[in-house]
């Protein structure tokens, strides 16, 4: 007895050890749903977060000047192990910026030192943009030196077994077959030089030491039987007297532009190197300062204009009376006076080094100062970037130092996601969305208005579809149907949501809208007829005799008007072409296009208005159908007891009541449209326009999410800019969702207390 | 009237009316959907039509009338074509389909119908279906073996027949090889270079273990070789058979057999052959794959494909859905936690889908897949294999996408279990665990499995977040095949859904797709009205029982 009752508490012991578990086991499921809506949360907000991250520098070395002698330019390459350095006594010195172990190497080791030409011989210098890094010496006689740093990488020490590692060994490599190009037929010295190279030709544009602007064209042509390349040079002697400060050339060599004083002067260069002087711009009417120096940027439609008093200005060519002229388009503003600017290889980022020290760093679309600040408390002179935009080194005094830099995202800020920006070539400022092109030139335009625009303009029509039918059907069916009926419509409308808006959206597309483009005066007339029709059937109905009228009372209407709809629906199409040939001379496309200036595209909004407002009702109609049918019965009835009409009660007491549960119907639904994707996907031409217009497209955040992910790069800005469309979406769908919910449960704590 | 107005008569019935709209447009999608993927099945009449084209020469056309409809004149002449002699406003053209696409520039064809001269329907025109070119139309003229004709008074159909039938047995032999036996070997040649991968990342690839390797590979290779010749052969039989046809042109063409599906004469066939034609047609559309683009042929790889994510959608979803219903209804107390629970369902339901595919691609595929990958799959790097989506990726993400439904339809279940039921149990001494698990969730399971249908039914409909997250318009294999371990979880799969949008709006050929399209639509719209008519069901049979119960 006494065992059975020991075993008997063994076994209620582990029956409660269970129900302990499993409490604690379903607990944690239950919470299991929080935490997935909290990791959808967390993790968009942790892919988008870095694009809004600020720039940080991260030290990395610092060693010791190598060499001696002034540096003119800095650069590393791809890798940032190996830095270089021109100094202007002629001598191009490579030295190692990482230590590397296996070879030996320490931070500021020279590896190798190599005269380019000497230094009485070196008058100017001139450097090409960060992407073609060619650099060139001009030397008293007229002539210039050209060369270009070039590294070997090679993965010795793979035989051994060992891991292998990668030596990358630096190489001065002299153009032109290490023999210099006469720029000067009268070898004149090069007091300035500019260079710039394509792979089909070189141009020089520089000052001679009696103050001439001369510039030479060398075009390459290769023999087509051996192959070999020579350089054809075009000489010009400019009639150009003023002084120059500073020179550029566009590197496709179509232009060059001269610094003298205010003045900035373009000449146009033509493919055989023919030289026409072009604009003139006058670049200090903006109170800018006196201009100083020219730099292009990336992509070389926008030049950059460093001023004294340290502002930088943009300048951009924008299509205009005269053709393509440039334009002042906006100015940065740095610490001090401008000692060194410098450019990054692809994207349209900018350095600027002041006489303070401090570093600047600024995206010129973005309009965004993203970096200001002595790094590590260095008082800068030099500043060099990386190839691949993530290495930074300096000079500060006597020593160099190597900063890791963060920055992935500088064309991403929240004001160029949200406010017009002025993109290269474009006349002026706008809302633009163009995520890629063909063109490697091609700056990306993350606007997300005309998207969001998009969004809200399809929601809207089809709400303005939607909502008018939802509720009416919802009051009629909650309020005067027969409950027999009731039992069939409400499923009748669920079956409608369960539907896939993939069909939905390809009936909207290839079905829907040519019908819509065939029978446009249709369509207008059967929003017009209908109402008509069915107000004409009552009031024909109420003229019939009492006794067929209360044998199908007012919860069998619906039925009743099923033929009418459909007749009214067959002839108003009917009639649309006849009503197209009187009224719009056959023509209506032609008329809205020509009388009315609208422009109609075949998928537009009308047809996603339709086709979504479809898939929206149901919706609408069953939550604003349950808070209509809750509403206490008591109530209806006391009004109708006191003598007003059902319709008077409707209005006045059920409506009323049940309003807030209308309320979080019409929420529920625009939360719905809001993230509707395959619908506006498919029946619209997804291009990112911003206008009203009934008759034209759009883009929505949804639909360009789905067009655009399976193409974007993983971690790059366009990637994290869908992350934040659908962080957006999100965000709109669970305010409304929210909203929704907390005014249906109060409305429902209300009813519980009648 | 002012009275009339004033009592809202005609406001109720504006209501009224809206009801109307609503069920019209139901009904009237479903049935237009109905029919339009119905009729497609159904085999159409063949026409010989002359025609005269503008300049008055009149050709010969042999086709299927797909669609006709009435356009204004005005658009003709927009398109340089004037009718002479004809003055209404309005004009009929049709779209034909006339195949034979190696002879015409588009295989489907608008016809004026004021140009049309004649229009038969004779017996004796076939229909050719092909693997590659789309259909042929034409009178069959002979059967060739080896060039030679073997057909002797009148019995061309029964040669036919007989010849179609060796063909395509043969056909079939050489595909299960090349697919079953040709793949496996793939397969393994692929596991192979991966165990040698594998070896050689961890130091082990002894000189044996080379050895090894190579000489399973040499065995591979020498069946491989084997199997080949043996698919070489059938081909070359397959080859000996061919069609002669004449065409619209009236020149006899040679159609070689192999490429031959089938040939059917509808001009010949009474109502009952074409009812067997149609169920023949319905049913080698959910069998077959597709062929050409998509634009013919079957969807079996779709509807496979949407049946098995969803079931490993369901085997997810069911006990978190139901646990958390459990959660919500028989354990939580009124606190601000479950109160946030609530929310969370409400707005895990209402997320739009297309996030959710941003947040499958992101998290599940790139983070959790690419930690996979690096951990388990480090030999197959930097080619990913659960890093990249896949179909068990797409059921993660749908079946959080469907929980919101099974939490609610679970929970309104157990809401509907009267207390007395819980009490009774507990009364009896059983602990609240067993209660529920003895009594409650048996008896909610019809609520579970209406919560559960409501998810496929939504799941199966679903295309958005798929787009990112798994499906392909074309997948080479099935995600279940002969090659261990059996289950492909990381291959990408098709899904009916996907194939709508892919054929109606990616296709090359729309004109071609389109009935298909409207076949596919059908097919999922009967599924998913299917699946929730059955919940319906199941949901008011539960009420009813319950009311009874609460008596």
């Amino acid at each position: 007895m006494s065992s059975d009752s020991a075993q008997q508490l063994a076994a209620n012991r582990s029956r409660l050890i269970k129900d302990k578990l499993a409490k604690y086991g379903v607990t944690l499921g239950g919470t299991m749903v929080l935490v997935a809506l909290l990791l959808i949360f967390f993790y968009l907000l942790y892919v988008v977060e870095p694009i809004f991250r600020s720039v940080e520098l991260d030290p990395q070395q610092q060693f010791d000047l190598p060499g001696k002698g002034q540096t003119l330019v800095m650069g590393m390459e791809e890798q940032s192990e190996v830095g270089y350095r021109f100094t202007d006594s002629g001598e191009m010195i490579f030295f190692a910026t990482q230590p590397k172990k296996a070879f030996d190497r320490e931070p500021g080791d020279i590896l190798l030192e190599e005269q380019v030409v000497g230094a009485d011989e070196m008058v100017s210098f001139a450097k090409t943009l960060p992407v073609n890094h060619q650099y060139a010496v001009g030397t008293k006689d007229g002539k210039a030196w050209l060369f270009t740093p070039t590294f070997d990488v090679s993965f010795p020490g793979k035989a051994g077994g060992t891991e292998p590692k990668r030596l990358i060994e630096p190489k001065l490599t002299r153009l032109n077959d290490g023999k210099p190009l006469l720029i000067d037929q009268q070898h004149r010295a090069l007091t300035k030089l500019a260079y710039e190279t394509n792979d089909k030709a070189k141009l020089f544009v520089a000052q001679t030491a009696d103050g001439k602007l001369i510039s030479t064209f060398f075009e390459t042509r290769s023999n087509f039987l051996t192959g070999v390349k020579t350089l054809v040079p075009h000489y010009n002697a400019l009639t150009f007297e003023k002084p120059v400060d500073d020179l550029a050339i566009r590197p496709d060599l179509r232009q060059f532009m001269v610094l003298s004083g205010n003045q900035l002067q373009v000449f146009d260069v033509s493919i055989s190197g023919q030289v026409t002087q072009g604009q003139r711009v006058d670049l200090k009417s903006k109170l800018l300062g006196k201009p100083e120096r020219l730099q292009l940027l990336a992509g070389a439609s926008s030049l950059l204009v460093a001023h004294k008093g340290g502002k930088v200005s943009q300048w951009f060519e924008v299509a205009g009376d005269q053709g393509r002229e440039y334009q002042f388009i906006r100015s940065f503003k740095t610490a001090g006076e401008i000692k060194d600017i410098v450019v990054e290889y692809y994207r349209r980022t900018f350095y600027t080094v002041s006489d303070t020290g401090a570093l600047d760093i600024f995206h010129t679309t973005s309009e965004a100062d993203l970096y200001h600040d002595k790094p590590e408390g260095l008082s800068l002179s030099k500043v060099s970037v990386g190839p691949r935009a993530n290495m930074l080194l300096t000079q500060s005094g006597d020593q160099l130092h190597l900063f890791r830099l963060h920055n992935e995202h500088p064309e991403v800020s929240w004001s160029g996601l949200w406010h017009k920006v002025w993109y290269e070539g474009y006349p002026e400022p706008t809302y633009t969305w163009q995520s890629t092109s063909g063109s490697d030139d091609f700056e990306p335009k993350f606007s997300l208005v005309p998207i969001s625009f998009g969004t809200i303009k399809a929601a809207a029509y089809a709400m303005l579809f939607a909502v008018p039918i939802g509720l009416a059907a919802a009051v009629y069916t909650a309020y005067f149907m027969s409950p027999s009926i009731r039992k069939v419509v409400k499923p009748t409308v669920e079956i409608m949501e369960a539907l896939p808006t993939v069909i939905l959206g390809f009936l909207a597309g290839l079905w829907l809208a040519p019908l819509i483009e065939e029978y446009l005066p249709g369509i207008i007339a059967v929003l017009i007829l209908l109402p008509a029709a069915i107000i004409g059937s009552a009031a024909i109905w109420s003229q019939f005799p009492e006794r067929i009228r209360t044998k199908i009372n007012d919860g069998r209407v619906s039925l009743l008007l099923i033929p009418v709809v459909v007749l009214v629906g067959w002839a108003s199409f009917a009639m649309s072409p006849w009503l197209e040939h009187v009224l719009f001379d056959g023509n209506v496309r032609g008329y809205l296009t020509n009388e009315l200036g609208i422009n109609y595209d075949q998928r537009n909004s009308l047809v996603v208005g339709i086709a979504m407002g479809f898939a929206v009702i149901p919706t609408i109609f069953s939550i604003a159908e349950d808070a209509i049918f809750s509403v206490p019965k008591h109530l209806s009835n006391g009004s109708l007891a006191l003598g007003a009409t059902p319709w008077q009660t409707l209005m006045r007491v059920v409506l009323l009541t049940a309003s807030p549960g209308i309320f979080s119907a019409v929420m529920m639904g625009l939360g719905r449209a809001v993230g509707e994707t395959m619908i506006v996907l498919m029946a619209t031409g997804n291009t990112p326009i911003m206008d009203w217009n009934i008759f034209e497209g759009m883009r929505t955040l949804s639909a360009n999410i789905a067009v655009e992910m399976p193409e974007s790069e993983v971690g790059s800005s366009h990637y994290r800019i869908l992350f934040l469309a659908a962080f957006v979406l999100f965000i709109f769908t669970f305010i409304f969702n929210t909203v929704a919910e907390f005014v249906r449960q109060r409305l429902r704590d209300k009813y519980s207390s009648m | 009237m002012k009275n009339w107005f004033a009592s809202g008569k005609p406001w109720i019935w504006m209501t009224a009316g809206s009801v109307s709209i609503s069920l019209i447009a139901v009904l009237g999608l479903v049935m237009m959907i109905a029919w339009k993927g119905l009729s497609f099945f159904w085999p159409a009449q063949l026409h010989e039509m002359q025609v005269a084209n503008t300049d008055g020469e009149v050709s010969t056309l042999i086709g299927e009338i797909y669609d006709s409809e009435n356009i204004p004149l005005s658009r003709l002449s927009e398109a340089g074509i004037t009718l002479e002699g004809y003055h209404e406003d309005r004009v009929t053209r049709l779209l034909m389909k006339i195949g034979n696409r190696e002879y015409v520039p588009l295989d489907f064809t608008w016809i004026i119908k004021p140009l049309i001269k004649s229009d038969k329907t004779p017996d004796g025109l076939a229909k050719v279906e092909r693997s590659k070119d789309g259909n042929f139309y034409g009178y069959v003229e002979d059967v060739l073996e080896n060039g030679q004709s073997v057909v002797n008074d009148g019995n061309l159909r029964a040669v036919l027949a007989k010849r179609i039938a060796r063909v395509q047995a043969l056909n079939e032999q050489a595909h299960e090889l090349q697919t079953d036996e040709i793949g496996s070997i793939n397969y393994e040649l692929n596991e192979l270079r991966l165990t040698q991968r594998r070896l050689e990342m961890n130091n082990e690839l002894t000189d044996a273990a080379l050895a090894e390797l190579e000489h399973k590979r040499e065995q591979l290779h020498q069946r491989y070789q084997e199997l080949e010749d043996k698919l070489f052969e059938l081909r070359d039989r397959a080859k000996r058979d061919a069609v002669v046809i004449r065409d619209f042109r009236n020149k006899e063409v040679t159609l070689p057999m192999y490429e031959v599906i089938a040939i059917t004469f509808p001009n010949d066939m009474n109502v009952l052959e074409k009812a067997g034609h149609f169920l023949a047609q319905i049913w080698g559309f959910v069998s077959e794959p597709p062929r050409e683009a998509n634009t013919e042929g079957g969807v079996f790889p779709a509807i496979f494909g949407t049946v098995f994510m969803v079931l490993l959608m369901s085997i997810i979803v069911t006990p978190f859905g139901v646990v958390a219903a459990i959660y919500l209804h028989e354990y939580a107390g009124k606190n601000a936690i479950t109160k946030m629970i609530r929310i969370a369902v409400i707005n895990l339901a209402g997320v739009p889908s297309i996030v959710y595919g941003v947040f499958g691609l992101g998290f599940f595929v790139y983070m959790v897949g690419g930690s996979i990958d690096q951990v388990f799959y480090p030999e197959a790097l930097p080619s990913p294999t659960f890093g990249t989506p896949g179909v068990l990726w797409s059921a993660i993400t749908l079946a959080i996408l469907t929980l919101p439904v099974v939490i609610v339809s679970t929970e309104e279940g157990l809401s509907r279990i009267p207390s007395s039921v819980r009490e009774g149990s507990l009364a009896l001494g059983a602990t609240k665990a067993e209660t529920i698990w003895r009594i409650i969730v048996p008896m909610a399971s019809p609520a579970i499995m209406t919560g559960l249908i409501l998810a496929v039914a939504r799941a199966a409909g679903e295309v958005a977040p798929l787009m990112l997250v798994g499906v392909v318009k074309s997948a080479p294999t099935l995600p279940v095949d002969g090659n261990f371990p059996y289950l492909h979880l990381d291959r990408k799969f098709m899904h009916l859904g996907f194939h709508i949008y892919d054929v109606g709006f990616q296709s090359p050929n729309v004109e071609a797709a389109r009935p298909l399209v409207y076949a596919t639509s059908f097919l999922l719209v009967t599924v998913i009205v299917g699946l929730n008519l059955t919940a319906i069901g199941v949901r008011n049979h539960l009420r009813e029982k319950f009311r009874t119960l609460d008596q």
